[in-house]
């Protein structure tokens, strides 16, 4: 297999620094808790449903607590609390709540233990439906075979979710294994999550519980008639990362966006809320065997992709840890790079090869997730497919897990039926063509491309002590990724975080973490 | 001036060739095919040739044309308003607002709206500019505050009040369902609402921005794909010297 010789103990020293920077952000999220995370934790619970003007009924309700200032002590006991008080399902209590019609907020009424009960009950339930979604999975795996890898990732982004199903179907059959459907724009900014079906994006569908429901079933439908499993993906970076995942679990998807950092640097979301919503995120995720895609490749949107290769490798692994204290498992780790070189730089080709295959080998076991050519896509439409077709070759010599279709109309628009068909011809091409050369070829041990390697991961040792040295808010703060400046507490969400207080439960994230990560 | 024919070229002058490609939402069959060339002859092409046709999903099937256009047209009667500005340079810019303006020049810029995206006006606004063209703030006779993306009209508007802006700059790149142009007509309606529509210069830019575009939206200018700091700056420093000694006149 393509190699290149890097030393181990250094490798080892990078996965310590990482764990390291993990920790120290570790200890201010477990003292924290966010309206998003107790949002979630309602939907878990069951709450469902929008009143007359379209607001989520758990918005209503967490903004309920929030102004009876009850908040830091969690929703979750006094959710317990309003269903012994109605003695009805979630669903009833939830509008009993919303309507003003019980009283939930004085917890003197029920013993501890009955609300201990009551709340243990509810989490089991939670925890029961992110199970049964695991398994679900699981079967349908068994009855069609997971696609090879790399696996061939397709965007769908009309608007439209019934549209958007058969731009999905149509890319399944010229060979997709994975459907994104991109969000519309600035979903990310909303600080609830929209219901019902949609049609009316900009630039994208809104990601909503029934949208993921109908993209399944047709996907569903799909796998059936090619015989090979159909992956789901969504998006969960914004103001509302836990609850998402929470959606996206219910309704059987397979892979979600969520980096620890991306809503931060490339929405101006609040770091703290950002922290605090990922960790819970990724505990769903773990649970529900969905694997999480981490969004490094957009530094080098902002940011020159020779120059800060290293800031990419560093955020990998920092997500890497943080991910692991979410109890996800190498399987469920895609993380995120790109082909993102100025093409016109001499050996950008050989570049590109040494930092994908950096990654391969730095994560050997994880499903690499791949982003093709964007920045400097033109809008030449047949150079733009060229330059995919190389990106095709980086990606199938380098033993990349999720490859992310690039489309020759990525500098016009949001992609046609034809252009996902055009990228596909050359993907299928390429993979076909040149499917074994990784385990073929090997990298000279003191050439270009070996050298690269090494000097990315030196500057990547720097780099993470200089991080561990100011924490690594502080390092966001001073614009050390992306070049993008985010000040601590600046940016969108801040009000939504909250101290835990000593009587805070959140007996979801408790069994979860209890439980520990499901292997195999 | 006289008349100048023009026909798409191929391999021979005025042999009209164009190349098509498109899909319909029809099963790929010889009727399909058909179907193709017949609509490509309406749209007034000729010696239709439908060289490819591939289903691309169930009843979804894409082709390939070439075909003859007949149309010829009168290029001395195409007119776009094009910047009748001299490309100046980086020293020469800063000189001409040293002498004619005594005073640094203030130019404000935003991405507005819901649109994230800031590597657009980064590449005019930030020291390192594009394609090895200072960006603004790299001027020292030109001070640049650039508020990045997601930011609303108003505050683009307090910011540029405040300051004392000369030039305000946006960006838009998201232009589907028209997004960029909602966008940049709120803005304008914002300043017209506060009667500042003439206090500052205005210059809108993005990959679906033209100066054509611009105008029509009231703008002073529009700037599109692959613009440079430089053109910008060039732009800026004529406009604004030549409202100075218009003033004087008066
Ligand atoms: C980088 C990028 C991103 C990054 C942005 C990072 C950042 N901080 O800017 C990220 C990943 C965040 C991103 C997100 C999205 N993106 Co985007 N993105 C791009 C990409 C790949 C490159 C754009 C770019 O940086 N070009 C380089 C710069 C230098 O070029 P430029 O912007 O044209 O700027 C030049 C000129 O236009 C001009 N100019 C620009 N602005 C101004 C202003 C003034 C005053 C002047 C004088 C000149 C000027 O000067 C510049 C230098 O020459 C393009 C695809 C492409 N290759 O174009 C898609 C693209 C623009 N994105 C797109 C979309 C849809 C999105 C999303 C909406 C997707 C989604 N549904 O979530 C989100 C945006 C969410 C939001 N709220 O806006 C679409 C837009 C489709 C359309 N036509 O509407 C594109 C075309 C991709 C595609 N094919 O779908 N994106």
């Amino acid at each position: 297999m393509a190699h290149i010789p890097l030393n181990t103990k250094q490798i080892d020293r990078l996965k310590q620094l990482a764990e390291e920077i993990a920790d120290q952000l570790q200890t201010f999220i477990s003292r924290h808790s966010s309206i998003s995370v107790e949002r979630t934790i309602l939907r878990l619970y069951g709450v469902d449903g929008v009143d007359s003007e379209k607001i989520p009924l758990s918005n209503k309700i967490i903004d309920k607590l929030k102004k009876k200032s009850r908040i830091k002590s969690g929703v979750s006991r006094f959710f317990a609390g309003a269903m012994l008080a109605s003695g009805r399902d979630v669903r009833i209590t939830a509008e009993l709540i919303d309507q003003g019609k019980i009283e939930w907020d004085d917890l003197s009424r029920f013993s501890h233990a009955d609300i201990l009960e009551k709340e243990k009950e509810l989490a089991q339930k939670a925890v029961a439906a992110l199970d049964e979604t695991r398994k679900k999975k699981e079967e349908k795996l068994k009855k069609y075979p997971s696609p090879q890898q790399p696996w061939r990732y397709l965007i769908v982004a009309t608007g439209n979710i019934y549209e958007d199903r058969i731009q999905a179907k149509a890319a399944v059959s010229a060979g997709a294994d994975v459907i994104a459907v991109i969000r519309s724009t600035a979903q990310s900014l909303l600080d609830y999550v929209p219901y019902g079906p949609t049609t009316e994006g900009f630039a994208g569908t809104f990601a909503t519980q029934a949208n993921f429901k109908i993209m399944r079933q047709a996907l569903d439908e799909v796998s059936e008639k090619e015989g090979r499993y159909i992956r789901l993906v969504n998006y969960s970076s914004g103001l509302c990362m836990a609850e998402i995942a929470a959606c996206a679990a219910l309704e059987d998807l397979d892979i979600l966006l969520n980096d620890s950092m991306y809503g931060i640097l490339f929405r101006d979301i609040n770091m703290k809320r950002t922290f605090i919503d990922q960790y819970f995120s990724r505990l769903i995720c773990s649970r529900a065997k969905i694997i999480i895609n981490t969004g490094e490749d957009n530094y080098l949107t902002t940011s020159d992709a020779i120059e800060n290769a290293y800031t990419v490798t560093a955020s990998q692994l920092i997500n890497e840890a943080m991910a692991q204290k979410a109890l996800l498992t190498p399987d469920l780790l895609g993380l995120g790079h790109a082909f993102e070189i100025d093409p016109r730089i001499e050996n950008a080709f050989l570049y590109e090869l040494a930092h994908a295959q950096l990654a391969r080998q730095l994560f050997p076991d994880v499903p690499l997730k791949y982003m093709p050519p964007t920045k400097y896509m033109s809008t030449d439409i047949f150079y733009s497919h060229c330059i995919d077709t190389l990106f095709n070759l980086a990606s199938v010599t380098t033993e990349q897990g999720i490859h992310l279709a690039g489309i020759l109309t990525e500098a016009i628009h949001t992609p046609f039926m034809q252009d996902r068909y055009q990228a596909l011809c050359s993907v299928n091409y390429v993979f076909n063509v040149a499917r074994d050369l990784g385990k073929e070829i090997e990298f000279r041990k003191d050439g270009f491309i070996a050298k690269r390697a090494r000097q990315v991961l030196d500057e990547v040792e720097l780099f993470l002590k200089e991080i561990k040295e100011i924490g690594l808010m502080e390092a966001i703060a001073r614009g050390k990724f992306a070049n993008i400046r985010r000040p601590v507490d600046g940016g969108k969400g801040l009000e939504g975080v909250f101290e835990k207080a000593v009587d805070y439960s959140n007996p979801v994230m408790e069994q979860l973490e209890q439980e520990g990560g499901i292997h195999g | 001036m006289g008349e100048e024919m023009i026909k798409p070229y191929g391999d021979t002058l005025n042999d009209g060739m164009v190349q098509l490609s498109f899909t319909l939402p029809v099963e790929n069959s010889p009727r399909a095919k058909k179907a193709a060339e017949i609509y490509v002859s309406k749209l007034n092409f000729e010696d239709v040739s439908v060289v490819h046709a591939r289903k691309i999903a169930d009843n979804f099937t894409c082709f390939v044309v070439y075909a003859r256009a007949i149309p010829i047209l009168d290029y001395s009667t195409v007119k776009v308003p094009e910047f009748k500005i001299k490309p100046m340079d980086f020293y020469e810019i800063n000189e001409i607002i040293k002498i004619k303006l005594h005073r640094p020049l203030m130019v404000v810029g935003a991405t507005i709206g819901s649109d994230a995206h800031t590597v657009g006006i980064d590449a005019i606004m930030n020291m390192k500019g594009y394609d090895q063209d200072y960006g603004l703030e790299r001027y020292p006779e030109i001070n640049a505050c650039n508020m990045g993306a997601q930011v609303p009209c108003e505050e683009l508007l307090e910011k540029a009040i405040d300051v004392k802006a000369d030039v305000i700059l946006i960006s838009q790149t998201v232009t589907k369902k028209n997004a960029h142009i909602r966008n940049f007509s709120e803005f304008i309606k914002l300043l017209e609402e506060k009667n500042l529509k003439r206090r500052f210069l205005l210059i809108a830019g993005g990959p679906g921005i033209s100066n054509d575009l611009a105008l029509k939206l009231g703008y002073d200018a529009g700037f599109g794909p692959e613009t440079r700091p430089s053109q910008v700056a060039s732009f800026i420093v004529t406009k604004i010297t030549e409202q100075k000694s218009a003033k004087r006149k008066i």
